[in-house]
């Protein structure tokens, strides 16, 4: 690995719902420019991994360092000010605003007397939706009318648009097309190259051997083990998640 | 995945209401209210349409409507408040106690600044309610329906304390000013002042929104829709001054503002009301709460949260004090619907704002806000605050008697209802 210190550590943390310990003592890391991939079946405590890191819910125990800083968050307005943009694996759309809306939900421009300025943030809305999906074209209607891509698309674009230095992708192309989901692909490769730092969750192995660095699996709120994905195979991850057995440490 | 619209390049034949782009939902409520004025017109010998008749009708309208326009966020963010009769009582007792009891002891009976002082304490003293109500429902998460029938009962039984029951009357006649009547209006001169700003800010308003319009390129109405649209607002905001400026003041009225004005009254003078206090309060509450529902943060936060809850708090909305601000506004909006309502009365007894919070709901409901949370327009409240109105003085003057008024406005709420929903299934909104 990279000597540099690494853009974001979550170390041992943990977390429960009642009686279910969603995430049970987790440790991960993510460098500048590296894609990190979060296997696991369902209910393994991904989502609820990631969104510790988003400000949507506040851990029991466990510390997160940014930047080799210990960082304080408590609420989704803390992460975003450490340059954290989520695509949350519901959307978190607002369905009865339009696409610009949704945008620039709680990050409105303003008009210099203070009002919001709807004119500014559709044209915005065009210019990020042209680069991401070019045939995005229901800028002003409300995204309920929207397919689920489509939808998909405006909360990618969220993420985005913002300057992001740390993404997080939970499922960002469960609802895609083949032509969509290769955008994204080509997005997260460009994201790279830029220093941003991405957690990517998905359950498509392949997919997943392609775009991360590296690949975390999760099984039952804990960590099974994190693999260079030069290092292993598909079949190796997938007894991983499977099994809950780290194949090679096991040998 | 093709996605083009329809919408922006059908070359399709239009119809004439495509052409006009109304909103249809709008077209019907209007059509309502038409329908109405034309039965309970013809049946009082067309007494109901007269100048005197929609004066008092408008008045009478302007308490429920302004606390609708507080109710439309209220119930967009997914809550209620049967609170708003109680609590209109409750301030509308207080500040009459203020100006009845206690102000002319401190200032001095009929101080100039006795009305000043009222005004400012019933809208504070409203959006202080409110906003512990709004914290009770956002911070201890006790329901909204809950907590403000608790209010409901609350402030009807604090009302009867603050004076043990005691209705309180004169008012003070400045204040009295607020509520309407032969003083209470603009007057002939400034009404039509008031009517040609009105109609020229509409036709400005819908001449820059198609140039925004036009600049995006989007679907453009044919200069002759636009300018229908332009003639049908511009003209019926000068005919509503026109009315009010052919209701002459009645003659016992005159006496008294001639001889308080120092002008000789003869047989042979006559002045017209114009437009009543009352309702520009009205359309001054209206243009605001419009303004802040379409172009303010806090309103956008509003329709987020009722479309969301989540999707708003991940957003980093703070929801749980945006309640206490939604409720503090429908407070305030209360206490200027509470100056409204016991000004025009020039009373108030134990029984002021009974039933209101019901009136102020059907009108939100009537003009398109629904319960469910994420839509409605403060527009069609106000609407909806004048088809209830409509009903109400309507069967008045037509002879039906109270009961029956109530069943009938039951059986409209529940069928008006009806039909949004079926209205927006088809629509698939
Ligand atoms: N808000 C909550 N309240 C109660 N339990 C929760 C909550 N959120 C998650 N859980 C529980 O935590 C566990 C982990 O859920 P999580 O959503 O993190 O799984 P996941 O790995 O993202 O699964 P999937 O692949 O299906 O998205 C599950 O057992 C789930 O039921
Ligand atoms: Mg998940």
């Amino acid at each position: 690995m990279t000597k540099q210190t690494p853009l974001v550590e979550m170390k041992d943390i943990r977390i429960s719902f009642g009686g279910i310990r969603a995430v049970d003592g987790v440790s991960i890391d993510l460098h500048p420019g590296e894609v990190v991939g979060l296997l696991g079946h369902n209910g393994a405590g991904k989502s609820t991994l990631i969104k510790i890191l988003s400000g949507a819910y506040k851990m029991d125990s466990g510390e997160i360092w940014i930047n080799g800083e210990k960082a304080e968050i408590n609420t989704p307005r803390d992460a975003r000010s450490y340059n954290i943009e989520t695509i949350y694996q519901t959307l978190a759309l607002a369905d009865n605003l339009d696409a610009p809306s949704n945008l620039f939900l709680g990050r409105e421009i303003l008009t210099p007397l203070g009002f919001v300025d709807d004119d500014t943030m559709e044209a915005e809305t065009r210019k990020i939706m042209k680069r991401l999906n070019p045939n995005f074209k229901k800028i002003s209607e409300p995204v309920s009318a929207l397919s689920g891509g489509q939808r998909q698309s405006v909360a990618i674009a969220r993420a985005v648009y913002f300057n992001a230095k740390i993404l997080i992708m939970d499922e960002p192309t469960a609802a895609l097309g083949v032509h969509e989901t290769a955008m994204v692909a080509k997005l997260i490769g460009e994201l790279k190259k830029q220093g941003l730092g991405i957690f990517l969750i998905s359950h498509d192995t392949r997919e997943m051997m392609e775009l991360c660095d590296r690949v975390s699996v999760m099984k039952n709120g804990q960590l099974v083990g994190t693999e260079k994905v030069e290092d292993v195979t598909e079949d190796d991850i997938l007894s991983m998640i499977i099994l809950g057995k780290n194949p090679k440490a096991a040998a | 995945m093709s996605d083009e619209t329809a919408a922006t390049s059908s070359p399709e034949k239009r119809s004439l209401l495509q052409e006009l782009e109304i909103d249809t939902r709008l077209l019907g409520m209007i059509g309502a209210l038409v329908v109405l004025w034309i039965i309970f017109g013809f049946f009082t010998d067309w007494r109901f349409m007269s100048p005197r008749n929609l004066f008092n009708v408008s008045v009478q309208t302007a308490s429920v409507a302004v606390m609708a326009t507080g109710m439309v966020f209220v119930i967009v963010t997914r809550n209620i408040d049967l609170s708003v009769g109680s609590m209109l009582g409750f301030i509308g007792m207080t500040t009459a106690a203020l100006q009845v009891q206690w102000l002319p002891d401190i200032v001095g009976l009929g101080h100039w600044s006795i009305w000043i002082i009222a005004v400012i304490f019933a809208i504070l003293m409203g959006a202080v309610l409110g906003a512990f109500q709004g914290w009770v429902i956002g911070y201890l998460t006790v329901p909204a329906f809950i907590v403000t029938l608790g209010g409901f009962l609350i402030y009807r039984g604090a009302m009867w304390w603050v004076t043990q029951g005691q209705t309180q009357a004169p008012l003070d006649t400045t204040f009295r000013l607020l509520g309407g009547g032969a003083e209470g209006t603009l007057g002939e001169t400034l009404s039509w002042v008031f009517g040609v700003v009105a109609a020229v800010s509409a036709v400005g308003i819908m001449l820059m929104s198609r140039r925004r319009k036009a600049a995006h390129g989007f679907h453009l109405k044919p200069a002759w829709a636009e300018g229908i649209l332009m003639a049908l607002a511009a003209g019926l905001i000068l005919g509503y001054v026109w009315i009010m400026n052919s209701y002459p003041i009645p003659k016992g009225a005159m006496k008294r503002i001639t001889a308080s004005q120092g002008i000789e009254y003869t047989e042979d003078l006559v002045w017209y009301h114009g437009v009543a206090l009352p309702v520009v309060i009205l359309v001054v509450v209206t243009v605001v709460m419009t303004i802040i529902a379409t172009r303010t943060r806090f309103g956008r936060y509003i329709y987020a949260t009722g479309g969301n809850p989540e999707a708003a708090e991940l957003s980093g909305i703070n929801t749980r004090f945006l309640t206490v601000k939604i409720f503090a506004l429908m407070g305030a909006l209360t206490g200027i619907a509470s100056i409204i309502a016991s000004a025009r009365l020039n009373a108030v007894d134990v029984g002021l704002g009974t039933l209101d919070e019901l009136r102020v709901i059907a009108a939100a409901v009537i003009g398109g806000t629904a319960l469910a949370g994420g839509i409605g327009t403060i527009y069609g409240a106000v609407i909806g605050a004048l088809i209830m109105q409509t009903l109400q003085s309507g069967m008045a003057s037509v002879g039906v008697d109270a009961p029956l008024q109530n069943i009938v406005v039951g059986f409209v709420l529940v069928f008006a209802v009806w039909v949004d929903i079926v209205y927006r299934r088809r629509t698939g909104n």
